[in-house]
């Protein structure tokens, strides 16, 4: 629809009055073909030196846009450095409207800073400090958690019932379809991990024994805090931090509820609660994972391999699973609601709570889990 | 004023079954700064929705030039879009990055400048919104005034020929707003470009709207429209009236009330 533009052109002059001159003209916009450089255009004037006031003008100027007003800034700039005077008068007053614009607000003392870039060795000493520092919040917020658990237990702490009911139901029943799927899958790599050596001897019928013990005390309570890490540490660590973005948290305080026992409470006793139960589901389902293979592959009858599992596993194998799921859910809800409650403000933030509570989740899980289990081999349980 | 740049055709706005606004019917002229005005929940941010093609109308047109923005493929809308810039209600900064980086990423897609040129739009762009130096600051590190400049600045990166404001002064000091009132009206004088706002402070509105259209929830249509000073002056609808007064019950307390006396309003 438009013509095609004409490039942009300008030439420098001196006129009779002993001023300089820098005379526009053509097309100065984003989609002409040939872009002017104020550099060469600077050079030009600058090669003046005896003249003190440089006048722009734009005799046949045609279309023009931002491309433009940046050279004249960068044109601007430059001779005011030099200590030249510019005279804009006779520019169009679009162009001087713009120019007074740019220049109306000047810039705020200090407020420019350059790209924050510190050498390794200064960030490696930030890392470390941040580590501190998180492990002074983790402490602190076990503390505030723990306290408001007593709260609790004296039946003074406010939160609403149903939203200890909704995360139930988000923690418990949603989650049982990844559960059984996962449990499954790995009780049936456990039997299959033992039966290959174990059928070298053949003594298939310990592959109970291997599956019994490995999912009981083991991998039911590890498999199910990383699913519920991924699935529900994420979730309380971005619902939280979305509430704090939209000042929700602020509001809560001001109407006087403790955002701990109001929003934490409830998603704490409600994984605490909830990860013991799909554990022990998680465990029937690793050996019924099991038995699919031991039955179906290495000629082990059903009652054999119901048996086998009966005399291998005892309630002690179970309840050690048990607690170390407990400890899982505790942890896994105090990383989520932490990272939460101490999300940014923005977008950006959000995902790094997100992200920052698996990761926690997850270093927790397994440091305490080998902690448990030394603790576990040298008292002999 | 210029030709019309924006005709809005018999546009009827629903969500599913519930209607927002019917058979709306108005134009926008090249160098306007047109209002949409009216109530809260009356349909003004859903009517810019629509105008600025995020929703697609339930009937009705919408013409930019002599082309239709919904009737027509995805690159020809896109091709419409490139020339229109929208500041939304909060800025809608990208959190993640910088200012310059927010205000380089149109130009830097749309446009084939190098990066010294891109660098130099961008602090010109922000020093024409009176943030310049702010270029390395994320979002989050400013005030929500100045977020809403920053705003500013991105959607005119591209030099857009209409630009759109969603609420632009909510949230401001009167003079902030009164600023940002003025810098509309400077902009829309030396860029040329047409102004569309969505707005309810009445300030704003008598200030700087050269056109109007106000929207009323109830009757679920546009019950008036022109130049602003104008419907104060001379429209007869109560409900226009108590908006464009305050409901103080007299024009004493809008600009031009010596007109709407003269006019013969009663409340």
């Amino acid at each position: 629809m438009n013509p095609p533009p004409a490039p942009s052109s300008w030439r420098v002059e001196s006129s009779q009055s002993g001023d300089l001159e820098l005379a526009l003209a053509g097309d100065w916009t984003t989609d002409s073909p040939a872009q002017a450089d104020p550099k060469q255009a600077l050079t030009e004037i600058r090669r003046h030196r005896e003249s003190r006031r440089l006048r722009l003008t734009a005799p046949e100027l045609g279309r023009w846009d931002s491309v433009l007003m940046i050279f004249l800034i960068t044109v601007i700039d430059a001779c005011r450095d030099d200590r030249r005077e510019v005279d804009t008068l006779a520019l169009p007053a679009g162009i001087r409207a713009l120019l007074e614009l740019a220049y109306a607000v000047p810039e705020r003392a200090g407020a420019r800073r350059g790209k924050i870039g510190s050498p390794w060795l200064a960030n490696l000493g930030k890392s470390a400090l941040r580590l501190w520092d998180d492990a002074k919040a983790f402490t602190g917020f076990l503390g505030e958690a723990a306290l408001s658990f007593a709260t609790l237990a004296t039946g003074r702490a406010r939160f609403r019932k149903i939203d200890l009911w909704l995360n139930i139901q988000e923690c418990g029943p949603s989650a049982v379809p990844i559960v059984t799927l996962i449990s499954l899958l790995v009780g049936l790599i456990l039997a299959f991990v033992g039966a290959v050596q174990l059928a070298l001897f053949g003594a298939q019928i310990y592959i109970a024994d291997l599956v019994a013990l490995g999912m009981l005390r083991e991998m039911g309570a590890l498999m199910t805090a990383i699913i519920m890490a991924g699935r529900t540490g994420a979730a309380f660590a971005a619902q939280l931090g979305t509430m704090n973005v939209n000042q929700e948290i602020s509001a809560l305080r001001v109407m006087g509820f403790a955002p701990l026992e109001f929003l934490v409470l409830p998603r704490m006793l409600a994984l605490i609660l909830v990860m013991p139960v799909l554990c022990l589901y998680a465990n029937l389902l690793g050996i019924i994972g099991g038995g699919m293979i031991t039955i179906g592959f290495f000629d082990v009858s059903v009652t054999q391999y119901l048996n086998r599992t009966q005399e291998a596993a005892h309630l002690t194998d179970l309840a050690v699973g048990l607690a170390k799921c407990t400890v899982f859910g505790v942890l896994i809800a105090i990383a989520g609601c932490m990272r939460g409650m101490q999300c940014g403000r923005s977008a950006s933030a959000v995902g790094d709570a997100a992200t920052s509570a698996v990761v926690t989740s997850i270093v927790l899980i397994v440091v305490s889990d080998s902690i448990i289990t030394l603790i576990c081999d040298r008292l002999g349980i | 004023m210029g030709e019309p740049i924006i005709t809005v055709d018999q546009l009827t706005m629903a969500y599913g079954d519930f209607l927002i606004q019917r058979d709306l019917n108005f134009t926008i002229n090249r160098g306007d700064i047109f209002i949409i005005m009216g109530g809260s929940g009356c349909g003004k941010s859903t009517l810019l929705m629509h105008l600025i093609g995020l929703q697609k109308p339930a009937r009705g047109e919408i013409l930019y030039g002599s082309r239709s923005l919904w009737k027509t493929n995805a690159e020809e809308r896109q091709r419409i879009m490139r020339r229109i810039g929208v500041l939304f209600q909060s800025g809608a900064l990208l959190s993640s990055m910088t200012l310059a980086e927010n205000v380089a990423l149109p130009i830097a897609e749309f446009t084939a400048l190098s990066r010294t040129q891109i660098r130099r739009i961008v602090s010109y762009k922000l020093a024409l919104v009176g943030l310049a130096g702010f270029e390395d600051y994320y979002p989050s590190e400013i005030s929500g005034g100045m977020q809403k400049r920053a705003g500013l600045a991105r959607a005119m990166a591209l030099d857009p020929e209409i630009l759109y404001f969603d609420e632009p002064s909510a949230g401001l000091d009167p003079i902030s707003a009164k600023l940002l009132d003025d810098l509309i009206h400077s902009l829309r004088d030396s860029l040329g470009a047409t102004i569309v706002m969505v707005t309810h402070e009445l300030p704003s509105i008598f200030a700087i709207g050269t056109n109007s259209v106000f929207l009323d929830p109830e009757t679920k249509t546009a019950i008036a429209a022109g130049p602003p000073r104008q419907l104060l002056a001379e429209s007869k609808d109560p409900k226009v009236i108590r908006f464009l007064t305050r409901d103080d019950g007299s024009a004493e307390a809008a600009p031009g009330s010596d007109t709407a006396i003269a006019a013969g309003v009663t409340p």
